[in-house]
Parts: structure tokens; sequence; C-alpha cells
């Protein structure tokens, strides 16, 4: 592959800019970045055209998102690209932590095996987008505009109007839909003077990306207060192509002149990595960063999604991974809302679903970085008894916190969950509201035979049960618009509480468990099924 | 079971003895990190977090009462 980096997209005149009134299109997209393609693709797959609007002619500046956590990687699955993603990208699931010079704490993040998908794949975003954008490309659903930019918005009595600055003029559009995907510094979110709170980080990081060959596994090593930048931090990380990710901790006065200089970051390297190492640079970047988030990702017909909704630290690549969740979350809905299968009022689930998604990434972003950046004395003195206790104490390394790295949300109380009938703290990885957990079956993996439809599953391991659910369920709710699915295999049991008795669940179109009984009733399910679709009546 | 507040100790005076023992010769700064890293331990062998909370909320308390005289 030629370095995609050198593609530029080049702006074409649409129909629409030569028209005198604004065009109408039923969604737009703003942004087409990882999460604006991913809604777009989303959106295609289930038939539904759209307009996505990019103000850059290129590819992802920089690395910048480069850790691809298991649940993403299930949802690029579901478009086609899981393959393509895993196998240009760095397979990692371990870690290494170390305090001054010594390795305190090791850590394997997918202790269940059997899963179609690692923990994380590393690879850099400008590649995840442009086997989006690939893929973008081969759908007559999606249309790009590259090189134009939302320069005004706002929401008239028709719906929401974009005013749209192109290379060649400007011109209008309105939409019935708008997705804002368009990042931290959201015009969107401007335009409608949103307040964005939260907390600012004074703490400056310099990211650089360097190319270089290391015979060394694709871990994640983590340093705190380490010869090389006393008193801070320093994270490495491989991805494709032989690319390094070096992230070094710097003053919050540190100058950006100075400290982005290569001769000067060059000395960092060489100190990090020994006096010998042979590197190019990549990508040289001073960040540093804020948690906020907008008080509703909801306006009316305007979705606000990834960082344009919710910004956070860095630590456990919670950004770029939990916009892949939003879109997941909001298209399936926003879906069911087109075709009049569900009413409007199911997006409001999106924020609820999503805000608290939102808010558990700040938290874990925010303790991480407190751990990693103590802010006074006292807390520096509990984070470095914790690591020189981790040297020899288990019970210390469940404390040490170089970031907790993305999981897939459990949308507990979610106006969408239906009932819980199993016992109190049984099987709780697979309670209402939580992701499908993948297993082996015999002719693939669970994850691809749930589909991305509402599905009823009844998982058990005898096939007498399995014949006696069938004749029941087509006895109880012949007209249910649902799918039906019977697993037998051993693992998938274990892992949804079915190993003696029968389980019963509804998933949802993103494969979260919308409800789980131990004896399914008609009763129950029909009313799982138009709960988690936002009340509609069935079959219309 | 809520934090005990009665006497629990066979020998106090030794006990608070070893404390100041554990802290001969220690700067201000180390000393700090030794009651850091106690409370850790202290914590993780305690292990019922309402235990250790209801225990973090009364030594606040008795900071704040202090400082409000």
């Amino acid at each position: 592959m030629s370095d995609v980096r050198d593609i530029r997209f080049r702006h074409r005149r649409s129909a629409d800019q030569d028209r005198g009134a604004p065009q109408h299109h039923p969604i737009i997209i703003v942004g087409a970045g990882p999460v604006g393609l991913v809604a777009a693709l989303e959106l295609a797959r289930k038939g539904h055209r759209s307009i996505l609007i990019e103000k850059k002619t290129n590819l992802s500046d920089g690395s910048r998102a480069i850790c691809w956590a298991k649940r993403s990687l299930e949802i690029m699955d579901r478009l086609a690209l899981g393959d393509v993603l895993t196998g240009k990208g760095v397979t990692w699931q371990s870690g290494k932590v170390f305090f001054d010079r010594r390795r305190v704490f090791e850590f394997d993040l997918l202790p269940e095996r059997a899963q179609r998908r690692p923990a994380f794949v590393n690879l850099q975003q400008y590649y995840f987008e442009h086997f989006c954008i690939e893929a973008a490309a081969r759908s007559d659903l999606i249309e790009l505009r590259w090189q134009e930019e939302v320069e005004g918005f706002e929401l008239t009595e028709d719906g929401p109007l974009l005013r749209v600055a192109t290379p060649v003029g400007h011109y209008r559009l309105t939409a019935d839909w708008v997705i804002a995907a368009d990042g931290a510094r959201s015009q969107i979110r401007r335009s409608l003077g949103l307040p964005f709170q939260g907390r600012v980080f004074a703490d400056q990081f310099l990211i650089c990306d360097i190319k270089m060959r290391m015979e060394r596994g694709a871990e994640r090593w983590f340093w705190f207060d380490p010869p090389f930048n006393r008193g801070r931090s320093a994270l490495l990380h491989k991805q494709a192509d032989d690319v390094w990710r070096l992230d070094f901790q710097l003053d919050a006065t540190a100058d950006r002149e100075v400290v982005t200089d290569p001769d000067s970051v060059g000395r960092r390297v060489r100190e990090m990595l020994g006096e010998t190492v042979a590197f190019s640079f990549e990508w040289i970047s001073l960040y540093r960063f804020q948690s906020r988030r907008l008080q509703r990702f909801r306006h009316g017909r305007v979705l606000f999604a990834g960082d344009a909704a919710h910004q956070m630290s860095p630590f456990g690549a919670r950004g770029g991974n939990s916009g892949i969740q939003d879109v997941d979350n909001l298209i399936w809905k926003l879906d069911l809302v087109l075709r009049g299968r569900a009413p409007e009022a199911l997006l409001d689930s999106y924020d609820f679903e999503r805000i608290h998604a939102a808010d558990e990434n700040l938290l874990n972003t925010t303790r991480s970085t407190d751990f990693i950046a103590p802010k006074s004395p006292i807390s520096r003195a509990f984070r470095d008894g914790v690591l020189a206790l981790a040297a020899t104490e288990p019970m210390a390394r469940r404390l040490v916190n170089s970031g907790r790295l993305s999981v897939a949300t459990c949308y507990d109380g979610s106006p969408l969950n239906g009932p819980d009938g199993f016992a109190t703290d049984e099987c709780p990885a697979t309670r209402p509201g939580a992701a499908a957990v993948d297993a082996p079956l015999a002719d693939g993996w669970l994850l691809d035979a749930l589909g991305s439809g509402f599905v009823a599953v009844c998982f058990c391991r005898e096939q007498a049960s399995a014949r006696a659910f069938q004749r029941a369920r087509g006895r109880l709710e012949p007209a249910l618009p649902l799918q039906n699915l019977i697993v037998t295999d051993p693992i998938a049991c274990a892992r949804y509480g079915a190993e003696r008795l029968p389980a019963y669940y509804l998933f949802r179109p993103d494969q979260h468990v919308a409800a789980r009984w131990r004896q399914p009733e008609a009763d129950g399910v029909t009313g799982a099924l138009a709960r988690a679709s936002g009340g509609a009546p069935l079959n219309a | 079971m809520p934090l005990t507040r009665e006497p629990n100790l066979e020998d106090p005076d030794g006990l608070y003895a070893a404390i100041l023992d554990a802290h001969a010769d220690l700067s201000e700064s180390e000393s700090m990190a030794l009651n850091a890293r106690l409370v850790l331990l202290l914590a993780n062998h305690i292990g019922d977090e309402a235990v250790v909370r209801e225990a973090l909320a009364l030594a606040r308390q008795s900071i704040d009462a202090a400082a409000s005289r």
C-alpha cells in the first residue's frame, strides 16, 4: 500500500450548489472522521442514504486514535471491516508497568479466550479512516463531500439548516436529521451555543510517533517516574508499519516551540530507547486535554456523537472507541424511526445510554489522569506508595492505574431494559444492558449469528429443551417479528449462565441484552420487545 | 459490620509506640509516604469498603471539627 497519508480528496462541486434554494436531504453527517464514517456505513447497511460533509482534503493528520477495543472491532465486523482492520493492525492484550527502573506490574486483558476479536488492535487512525472510505466508495448510498465546511448552523421551523463553505463559494442545505460528528471543536455545537463544561487539565503531553525496527512484543509499556522522564510518565506502544507511539508527560509550563523541536524530541527518544537506536520521526504533537461533555447529545433532530459530544483524557483509549459505540447505539434507533417502526422518542434513549457511557468513560479517564499526574504532595504519596508496594504486594497491583482500558458500557437503568429473570448476582456479565459476549459456535461466532436485528436466543445444553422451547415459542407468540436462535455450544452456554438451566435472552440490534428469563412467557417477551423499541406497537 | 469504635486492641500503648517507632528518623515527606502505604495496606486488609469509608469520614470529621474551633 502506498502511503495513504498522501491521498488527497478533491472538492467536487455538487449539483446542490447550483440551486438557488437550499436542497433537502434526509440525513446529513458532518465530519468524516471514524465516527462520521461509521455512521454513514451503518446507515447504508440499513438502506439509508446520507451526505457526509468534511472540511479536510486528507485523512487524519498523524496517528491520533490508535487503540481499537474489542467491542469496536465487533461493531466493525458487522460492516465487514473487522478482518481488514485486524489484519493491518497490531494485536495486543498484555502490558507492563514500570516504576523508576523496576517492572512492578503486568496485565493481560482477555482472560476469556475463545472470542473472535482480541482485547485490542492498534492501528493508526488514518488507516481506520482509509478502510472506511474505501468501503463508503463501494456504496451508492454514501456521498462524501470533501473540502466543504459547515460555517453556520441553525434550527429553523423546517428543521436543521446548514450553511456550507466550499472552495468555489457557499451554499445551503436542509435535512431531516443531522449527525454532528465534527469533533472536539464542533462548529455545530458552537453554532447552537451549547455549553460544553467540565474539567480542564494543565498537564501537557508530547506524542511522538517514530518508525524503527525493534524486536519487542506488541505490549503496552507504561513508565511512572522513569530515569528518562524524571517525575513524570511515559508510554510506548506499537502500531502498524513498524511505527511506535511514544507519549511523554511534560511540565505544565513547558514551551511548545522548545519541546516539539525534533532535536529535543530526538534526545528524549534516545534517553528512553538507548543512544544507538535508529529511528525516523512520523509525527510530533503536543496536547492538553479536557474532561467534559454536552448536557444532552440529542437536540431535536440534531444528534451529537464522538468528540463533538464528549472529550476525555486519552488514558484508557476511550475517545475513539466511545465514538464508535455512540454510533452503534444511535443508528439502529434512527433506522427504526426512519422506517416508522419506532417513535422518535426512542432517540431519547440514545441520550440516556450514551450519556451514561460518557460519564463512565469520563470518570475512568479522570481517575487515571489523577493517578498518572498527581496534583498534590499527598496524592503523589499515595500514587508512589501504590507503585512501590506493587513490586512485591499483589494487593497494590490492582490499584495501579495507567489507564483503565475501554470496555463496552453496560446500559444499567436504561429505559429500554426489560426484566432480568436471573437471581441476584447471577451471571452479571450478561445482565440487561450489557453488550453481548462473543463465544465460538460449531459453525462460526455467536456475534455473527446474532446479526443486527432483534433476536431471541435460547441457550441450553439439552437438545430436548431446545425443541420444547421452539414448540412453546411457536404456540405462544407466532406473530412476533423476531429472529429465533437456539445455542447449545458449551462455552456460549457457560457465558450466558445456561450450564444447568436453559436461559432465554432478547438481544437488541446493537447486540446489547434487552432482557433475559429462565422461563419466558409470551407477554414478557412481547412487552420487552416493545419496550426496547421505544414502546412502539409491534408489527406497525 | 460498622466501624469498630470501642477499644479493640490488647496492648494499645504498645501498638501506639510501634506506630511512632515506624516513623523514627523519617522526614516529614517520608512519614507521609509511610502513612499512605499503611492506609493502603490496612484498607485492603479490612476489605469491607463501607467500613473504610466510615473511617475516612470519621477522620475527616475530626479534622474539620478542629479547623472550625
